[in-house]
Order: C-alpha cells, then structure tokens, then sequence
C-alpha cells in the first residue's frame, strides 16, 4: 500500500484563447483532506477545479487520480487524449456539486441520485433505491424523494445535488462556489451537509467564498492570484499570516472578520 | 430514368413577366406589412388598455385569424364582399386586404410583445421628466419597441412575402401564378418551377440580409 | 310546427350537402394526420441529423431547412404534383400533396428539434458528464428527455400549420373541406353561407389544436425553474 496521494496536480497550464488563466498549478490532495481554493474572481480557481474532472481540457500538465493520468496519457513523448469510455469511468469516480445545482429537472429527487447508481454504476433499481434513500436521508430530505427539483427550494436542491454525488462513492468531491446561488438564509443547511461529509472522511476539494466556512472546515487553503498559488498551508497560516499583499488585501474585503488585516493594525477578531 | 433536356431559353422569354410578377409579390407583401402594422400596433395598445371590451375582440381577432387558412380568407373576400355589395375592390386590391388582415393579427401579437417587454424603468423616467402621456408614447415607448420588435417584424416580412404566392389562386400575376402559367403554356416543368423556387428562395434571402442590416444599426437596447 | 328546414334556408342546404362536407373534412383531416406523422417521423431523424450529425450531415440538413422555409408552400405542392408527374410517378393529387406538406412541415419539426436541445441549459450536460454517463447516455436519459418535452409546443404549431395548409391541396383538385365547400356553393350559390361555415368548422378543429398546444406549455413549463 502506497502512501499515494489522492490527487496530484502538476505544473497545469489552461489557456482560453490567448488567455492563460491557469499558469502552471503543483497541488496535491491526500486521502481524507479537505482543500479549499480561494482567490478573487479570474484567479484560476474554478477552471482548475473543473480541469479536475475533465469538464475542461488542460492544455500542459498532469493531473493524476490515485496515479490513473486524466483526460490526457503522455506515452513516447506525445499527449494522447483518452478514449470517451475511460474519461466517462475517470470522471464516475470524481463527484461534482455545482453552483447552479443542475439537477435533472425531469427526475424526481430520488430519481436522480438514482440515476448514476443506474446507468454508470450498473446497479439493480432496487439497491440504486436504497442507496438513493440513505443519501437522501443523511442530507435531511427524506421525504422529499418523489418531489421534482421545482418544488425544492435553492438549499434543497443543492443539498439534493450533493446526495447525488456522494451515493456515487467517489474518491474526491468537488465543489464549485455550492452556496453562491443561494439565499443567505439557505447557506447554513447546505454547509452543514459539506461540513458532516468532511468530518465523516470524505476527501474534498473546494472552491468556495464562505471565508468562515473554509476557515473551519479546510485542512489545507490554496490562495491563487492570476493562475498562480501565491500561498498555501493550513488555514491558520493562510488567514492569519498572509504572506502577500494581494492575499491581504482580499481577505480584507471579508469585513474584518480575519486578524490582522489591510495595513497590519490591530482588529478584533470574529468569535 | 426519364430523359430531361433542359430548354432554358422558355426562361428567358418569359424574363420580363416573371420580373414584374416577383415585383408585383413585394408589392403585394410590404403593403400588407404596412397595413398590417397600423393595425396590429392600434389593436396592441388596446389590448394593453386593460379595458376588457377593448381588449376582448381583439383577442377574438388575433384568435380568429391564427386558426383561419389564409387562403379561406382571401376566397371569403374575394367571392362573399362582392355579395354584401362591395364590388370595388379588383383582385389584388382583395387579396392585399385579406393579407392585411392576415398580418395584422400577427403583427398585433408581436407588438403586445413589444409593448409589454419595454422595462418599466424607462416609462417611469419619461413620467419623471414631465413628459405627457402621448409624449412618452411617441418619443420613448415607440422608438423602443421599434428596436425590440425589429427582428419579429423582419421574420413576418418574410413570410408574408412567400404567402403571397397564394394570389395566384385568384389569378393574380405574381410569381407563382405565372410560373403555372409558363408551365401550362410550355410543359417545362422543371424550368418553370425550379426558377419559381430560386427567385422566392433569392428574394427572401436578400430580404434577411437587409433587415439583418437594419437590424445591426439600430440594435435592441437592453 | 313549422319546420325550420324550409328549402332554400341554409340549414336546409347545409343539411343536404352534409355528406360532401364530411368527406371533405374526412380529407382534410386524413391529409393532416399523414402529413404530421410524416414530418414528425422524418423531421426527428433530420433534426438528429442537423444537430449531432457530422459536419456534412449538419450542412445536408441546414441546407433542407433553409430550402424549405425559403419556398412558399404553394409553389412546393405545385412543384411536387407537376414534378411527380413528369418523372412518371403517377400519384393521386392527394399523395402529391400530403408527400409536399410532409416535407415542408419536416424542415419545420428539425428546426424545432434542434432548437429545443439548444436550448437545454449547458448546466445539464455538464452535470451529466460529472457522473459519469456516456455521451450516448447523456443523450439519452438527460437531454433528449428535456428537449422532447420542449418541443411539444413548436411542434402543435407545426401540426396547426398542416391543417391550414391543407387548403392549398384544394388547389391541385384535392377535395378536402375548402374546395368541398366550394363545391356546395356552385350548386346553390349561398357563397357567404358556406364560407362561413368552412370557416366555423376550421375555427373549431384549430382552436382545440392551439388549446393542447398551450395546455402542453403549461403542463411542462416546470423545466424551466
């Protein structure tokens, strides 16, 4: 038994036309750790999330998942980019939770929890049935199983997306900005959900603004500025010592709630 | 397989006809939309009037011409006025005021639309500033639906101008009468209506990229 | 009591005239439902075509829908009747016409089709590919199930222009309701009569046609939370 990383990203490069959005990122993620990335919008953040599972294509780079390359295979000196079916088997094993939740609005919430259970995992309905209830369940909606996503509220529904990417057993969760769509008064339900399956195991990978949330519930904090980790460590270090004036001065935007911020003056913390 | 040879030159004698039947038919479509405009812009702002014996046969017109096979209409017209007494009216004349009314309906639809999607904001500015009612009508809420409405207006153009082929069932000389004509006088089928065909498919094109110009220059404000 | 079927009335001629009416609607109506199962068979397979197919089955494809929706209907059957004609297929006017509807009325459901997958949000097909379906799979059990139900709306309306373009079959000598009445009224010249009544009996067919269209909106607007 090797003590492989989960998920292990080398020097990726993305460009979107002439744009490089993402300028080289080193990361790794281990077994049970729960990363956030933080950064001001355009940072870099979100593509390098969606790079993870494929949803886009890295252009330079390495992204290894239990050592088994994404998307692209260097072989004899040439990137080949992997066959539909394997980038298809790749991307079962990563779960993904969206800001704008994307549940299937023809299904039923059981329904789709059920349905990667179904047609991606080849279980039967019944245990796809029973899955789908548990994960239901232990997000707090088990009665809501055979209502469909327009009678949900923006908390549930959310909440909903993640039993549907949990039920999968994925090896890595990742979570695109999950409360940003939300009202404020439904934040706290979906955080909840995220902050059990954190401390239940799950490994995670993060990108999120709930500053306090990260703060809590990370193991590990990247700061990206410009497609580049300008820092990273553990959230106390990020937060508390923040190395460069760009990450001082977006943690300053978060209303005082960290320790010293803008030009080194004394604030009161948040407690 | 038959053997077809393609006599052209039926075509070319007849170049003359079916140039002014095409123009005949862009006649015939943009005095329709034109009619039709006052119209449907008239019966839009009554069906917005909130007023239910304005807004009521209006529904009951859009309504009634949107399950009506245009070319009932044009026959109704053209066969049944003469029986209440009004036998002014020559055939184009008949078909151009069924087509009228035809469009009218559509172009009511779209400026209901239109009226309803201008954004209350700019209604309430034009209040603020002092403007009066038929003020804020002719120099805000106009000048803006005409922008948003643009492309609707240019689609029904289009369309009225390929249903105008439907004249020929009244024996009026646009396009698609005449080419029946050159067919039935010559037997060149192919070349008769393969030309029909072109003609329509050129001019509805030529039409698109004009609007589409027009379209650009005053773009919708958003 | 005086009967109100005096002769000469209209309800006594519309009473006498009843069996050529009702054959003219069972023509309109039959000429309808075949056109409409034609487009909507074909016009799938076409919108498949114009919206997955490789690059020259997509420009095939456009190349149809703009074609005939660039040529009035009228000059389509026209073509298609003299055309049939001259290659020595010998069809029945009917046929000629029910085969020029179809095939104008395809162009209309391929458009429709490809419209209505467009027009799913980008969001499902990228959750989709999240949990790992195929992209047969996501075709099938994420997208195409949003779009049909999408498209059910445009594609009533496609079926609401078959019936009003029935009419125009009147002209190449297809007995449907128009020319049926048309009929009535040389015989007993009660022109307004009969127009009338023609346009009663359309009013009614389409006006039940536009309320399943609206009902179908209504009933699937829930995709559009």
């Amino acid at each position: 038994m090797t003590d492989q990383p989960l998920l292990k990203a080398t020097a990726v490069h993305k460009s979107f036309g002439e744009v490089e959005v993402l300028k080289g990122i080193d990361l790794t993620v281990r077994q049970g750790q729960v990363v956030s990335l933080i950064g001001a919008s355009g940072s870099g953040k979100t593509t390098f999330l969606r790079c993870v599972n494929l949803l886009e294509e890295h252009d330079g780079g390495e992204i290894l998942l239990d050592g088994d390359p994404i998307g692209y295979q260097v072989s004899g000196g040439k990137r080949r980019r992997l066959s539909e079916t394997r980038i298809s088997a790749q991307r079962a094993r990563i779960g993904m939770v969206f800001q704008q939740f994307n549940l299937f609005p023809h299904l039923t919430a059981g329904e789709n929890v059920m349905l990667g259970l179904t047609k991606v995992m080849g279980k039967s309905k019944a245990e796809a049935r029973e899955i789908a209830e548990h994960w239901l369940r232990r997000v707090g909606l088990a009665e809501r199983r055979d209502h469909y996503p327009y009678q949900l509220s923006g908390g549930q529904q959310q909440r909903v997306a993640i039993a549907r990417a949990v039920a999968m057993q994925p090896r890595l969760l990742l979570f695109d900005e999950v409360t940003s769509a939300l009202d404020p008064e439904l934040v706290a339900e979906v955080l909840g959900v995220m902050h059990a399956l954190a401390d239940a195991g799950m490994t995670m990978l993060l990108v999120s603004h709930e500053m306090l949330f990260v703060r809590d519930v990370s193991h590990h904090v990247v700061f990206l500025d410009k497609g580049r980790i300008a820092q990273e460590g553990p959230p106390a270090e990020v937060f508390d010592n923040p190395e460069s004036e760009r990450l001082r001065s977006f943690l300053g935007r978060f209303h005082g709630l960290f320790g010293k911020v803008g030009n080194g003056s004394e604030r009161p913390t948040q407690d | 397989m038959i053997d077809y040879h393609f006599d052209w030159g039926v075509i070319a004698r007849n170049a003359d006809k079916l140039t002014d039947a095409l123009l005949l038919g862009l006649w015939l479509a943009v005095v329709s939309l034109a009619i039709g405009c006052v119209i449907g812009l008239v019966t839009a702002y009554a069906r917005v009037s909130g007023k239910w014996w304005l807004s009521r046969p209006v529904w009951l017109y859009v309504e009634f011409i949107r399950c009506t096979p245009l070319l009932l209409l044009v026959f109704f017209l053209y066969f049944g006025l003469p029986e209440f007494d009004i036998s002014f009216l020559d055939k184009t004349q008949s078909f151009i005021l069924s087509l009228s009314l035809y469009a009218g309906a559509y172009m009511s639809e779209v400026f209901r639309a239109g009226l309803a999607s201008i954004p209350k904001q700019y209604v309430e500015a034009a209040k603020a500033i002092g403007l009066r009612p038929w003020q804020r009508q002719a120099y805000v809420v106009l000048p803006v639906m005409f922008r948003i409405t643009l492309p609707s207006v240019s689609n029904n153009l289009i369309s009225l101008f390929k249903d105008t082929s439907l004249a020929a069932a009244i024996a009026v000389p646009e396009l698609t009468f005449t080419a029946r004509q050159i067919n039935a006088n010559t037997f060149r089928v192919m070349e008769s209506w393969l030309t029909a065909s072109a003609l329509y498919l050129a001019t509805a094109y030529l039409i698109a990229l004009v609007l589409r110009q027009i379209e650009r220059r005053y773009a919708a404000i958003r | 009591m005086e009967s109100w079927m005096t002769p000469g009335s209209f309800l006594f001629e519309a009473w006498q005239s009843r069996q050529g009416l009702l054959a003219g609607l069972a023509v309109t109506l039959a000429s309808s439902a075949l056109s409409i199962v034609m487009a909507t068979v074909c016009g799938l397979l076409m919108g498949i075509g114009l919206t997955f197919g490789w690059w020259w089955l997509r420009l095939l494809a456009r190349l149809y829908v703009d074609l005939m929706r660039g040529i009035p209907v009228l000059v389509l059957i026209l073509f298609t009747y003299y055309g049939l004609a001259l290659f020595g297929i010998n069809v029945a006017a009917f046929w000629a016409g029910v085969i020029a509807l179809g095939a104008f009325a395809t162009a209309h459901v391929a458009e429709n089709f490809r419209g209505a997958v467009e027009s799913v949000p980008a969001g499902q097909m990228e959750a989709a590919k999240a949990i790992g379906l195929t992209f047969p799979k996501r075709l099938w059990y994420v997208i195409l199930p949003q779009a049909v139900r999408r498209m059910l709306p445009p594609w009533v309306n496609t079926g609401l222009e078959i019936v009003k373009g029935t009419t125009l079959l009147s002209i190449i000598g297809v007995v449907e309701l128009l020319l049926a009445s048309q009929q009535v009224m040389a015989r007993n010249y009660m022109i307004i009569d009969f127009y009338l009544l023609a346009m009663v009996m359309y009013l009614i067919i389409n006006f039940a046609i536009a309320q399943l269209g609206g009902l179908l909106e209504r009933r699937f607007s829930y995709l559009r939370y």
